[in-house]
């Protein structure tokens, strides 16, 4: 648990960086910070390892005040990951992340043990061990910023601005990755974006702040969505909310209709969903593939897992050419199909959101 | 030239003694304006008065410098060691400032990412900072070194000055070949420091000469062993010590 009481942050020349900001951090959970440039996100992040020291208020760790611990201690027990890597340019990508390991006193051969294994962990090849950072792609370098975060395996990972720096692609992949990693190691991670997009899709806590690190809403992503707690947060969301909010919800309850037997060649006849339609699944790649009466094909289509959002389950729909999705069941079995109109009753998210 | 290879032997014993009061000096202003740079470079007050302190004593002649130090640490007029610590004092002041903006050219993101991973203030220095000025600073002990082998000359007027002693005798006995012999002898010195000292640069510095076909194809890193490099600095820094 990280606690903020009452803390705030004014910067001599007058800035107020930070406001009376109260914030519990359960372990265990991704929280993000996230709010325009100036609302004192990171600030308020460099607190908890004391790279900024608070004016007024303290920060706990597990009831530990953190100006108790030394600060190089303190440190050597967080994960940081900086926004554009900040790798050690004159270390092979191994040394780098053996760095902390390295302060903990472990030996060279054991540091680059564990190195090894947290390259693994973050999906680095091997053969990039050996290279200097100036050799890797950003995305690359993001990944070994994150390895060498990991590495001496801290209860607390905090991340500032991790993914801006990478392109669009990179960063997507990168995103998952992370959530992926924290499903499996469920760190205490504190993450810093600006981006609100990459913070309803990575954190199960998000904490708004607005410029002079006035704490606006922390909760939920689907509450910040659904019920956002002043016109500030409100502004933040305003794009796509809607659709957004669909992210945040199953499909549980959606009504299906059974798939037809397949003819020859695998070809289900989907006539009684549009007059002379057929379509064909491939298991190999999950997807399917619509062919008209002149046997035109229209895909490859995604197939909808049965646990997939909301959004998921709209946008399969919206894209195919008859309007209807195929639906993988818990067992990976290929049954059944929905269209628009299956979907219709689960489109009422203000509904949903005050059930 | 014949005189050179008729005389190889003295001008052997010359070339050794020429070495050390060229190298000792180099080596000692490395360490202290190393020192100074890691100790001060991050006060601002205390680094404004030793670069002042450094540029006042580079602007002393050298000839004045070696008269005038018997007299404040009181040894002999002829010591080696009035040579050794004149330049030593010239290698520093030359050093001192390319330390601290060596040191200042360390990426600002590489300091905040050494600050969030836990390394204290003295580790990052040794640890991260130095490595990283390795490059400029061989670039100012290159003028340094070769700097210091044509001032060691200078001594011979005092009686110490190595090489320095072929052009004294040569201009007193007004034989050309002996100066040329002095010359040539120098100029070699310092080409072969100038080249020590880049070659050692360079193997401490792996990571600024990553081939770009080492980079796309993901062989191991060796240093390219034919590279060309920019010509030795001492011939912008010969023309200089001519005034000291």
């Amino acid at each position: 648990m990280i606690t903020f009481e009452s803390v705030s942050k004014l910067y001599p020349g007058g800035t107020q960086a930070v406001t009376d900001l109260d914030l519990q951090i359960a372990t265990g959970s991704f929280t993000v910070l996230v709010g325009p440039s100036g609302c004192g996100k990171t600030t308020s992040m460099r607190m908890i390892n004391r790279m900024v020291a608070p004016t007024s208020g303290r920060i706990l760790i597990d009831g530990q005040d953190v100006a108790d611990i030394r600060a190089v201690t303190l440190r050597l027990g967080i994960g940081y990951v900086l926004q554009n890597a900040g790798l050690f340019p004159h270390r092979t990508v191994l040394d780098n992340i053996a760095t902390v390991q390295r302060l903990l006193g472990l030996s060279k051969a054991q540091a680059r043990t564990k190195a090894h294994e947290a390259m693994e962990r973050v999906g680095l090849d091997a053969s990039l061990a050996t290279r200097y950072p100036a050799q890797l792609s950003g995305g690359q370098q993001q990944r070994v910023g994150v390895a060498r975060a990991l590495a001496a395996d801290p209860p607390i990972l905090l991340m500032d601005e991790p993914f801006s720096a990478v392109d669009p692609i990179v960063r997507l992949e990168l995103q998952q990755e992370v959530a992926h990693l924290q499903a499996e190691i469920k760190k205490t991670i504190v993450m810093v974006t600006h981006d609100i997009d990459e913070a309803l899709t990575l954190g199960d806590r998000i904490a708004v702040l607005a410029p002079g690190g006035v704490l606006h809403q922390y909760a939920s992503p689907i509450d910040i969505l659904a019920r956002p707690a002043t016109d500030f947060v409100a502004s933040l969301v305003a794009k796509d909310r809607g659709f957004r909010t669909l992210s945040f919800e199953t499909l549980t309850g959606l009504g299906t209709t059974t798939l037809p037997v397949p003819g020859p060649e695998g070809l289900i006849d989907m006539s009684a969903l549009a007059p002379g339609w057929g379509v064909r699944v491939n298991r190999d790649s999950g997807t399917a593939a619509w062919i008209d009466a002149d046997g035109a094909v229209f895909g490859p289509h995604p197939l909808v897992p049965a646990d997939a959002s909301l959004r998921t389950g709209l946008d399969a729909v919206l894209a195919s050419p008859t309007s209807a999705a195929l639906l993988v069941d818990g067992t990976g079995n290929i049954g059944s199909y929905f269209t628009l109109a299956d979907l219709g009753p689960l489109l009422r998210p203000n509904e949903q959101a005050r059930a | 030239m014949n005189w050179l290879l008729d005389n190889l032997p003295q001008v052997l014993g010359l070339t050794v003694e020429h070495l050390y009061l060229s190298l000792v000096p180099t080596f000692v202003g490395v360490v202290v304006a190393l020192g100074l740079g890691l100790a001060f470079g991050n006060r601002p007050r205390a680094r404004a008065i030793i670069t002042a302190v450094a540029s006042a004593i580079f602007t002393i002649p050298s000839l004045a410098l070696f008269v005038v130090i018997p007299s404040i640490i009181g040894t002999q007029i002829l010591d080696p060691l009035n040579v050794l610590i004149a330049l030593a004092l010239y290698s520093t002041s030359l050093l001192v400032r390319t330390v601290f903006d060596a040191l200042d050219a360390v990426a600002p993101e590489v300091l905040n990412a050494a600050e969030a991973l836990g390394y204290s203030h003295a580790r990052r220095r040794i640890f991260v900072d130095l490595p990283l000025a390795v490059a400029p600073l061989a670039a100012g002990t290159r003028v340094a070194a070769v700097t210091n082998v044509s001032l060691v000359s200078v001594g011979a007027v005092i009686g110490v000055g190595g090489l320095g002693q072929l052009f004294v005798s040569g201009y007193q006995r007004n034989y050309p070949d002996q100066i040329l012999a002095g010359i040539i002898v120098i100029l070699l010195l310092a080409l072969v420091f100038d080249r020590v000292i880049a070659v050692t640069a360079r193997l401490l510095t792996p990571w600024l000469h990553l081939g770009t076909a080492a980079a796309a194809n993901g062989t191991k890193l060796r240093p390219r062993p034919h590279a060309p490099e920019v010509p030795a600095q001492h011939g912008t820094a010969a023309p200089g010590q001519e005034t000291k």
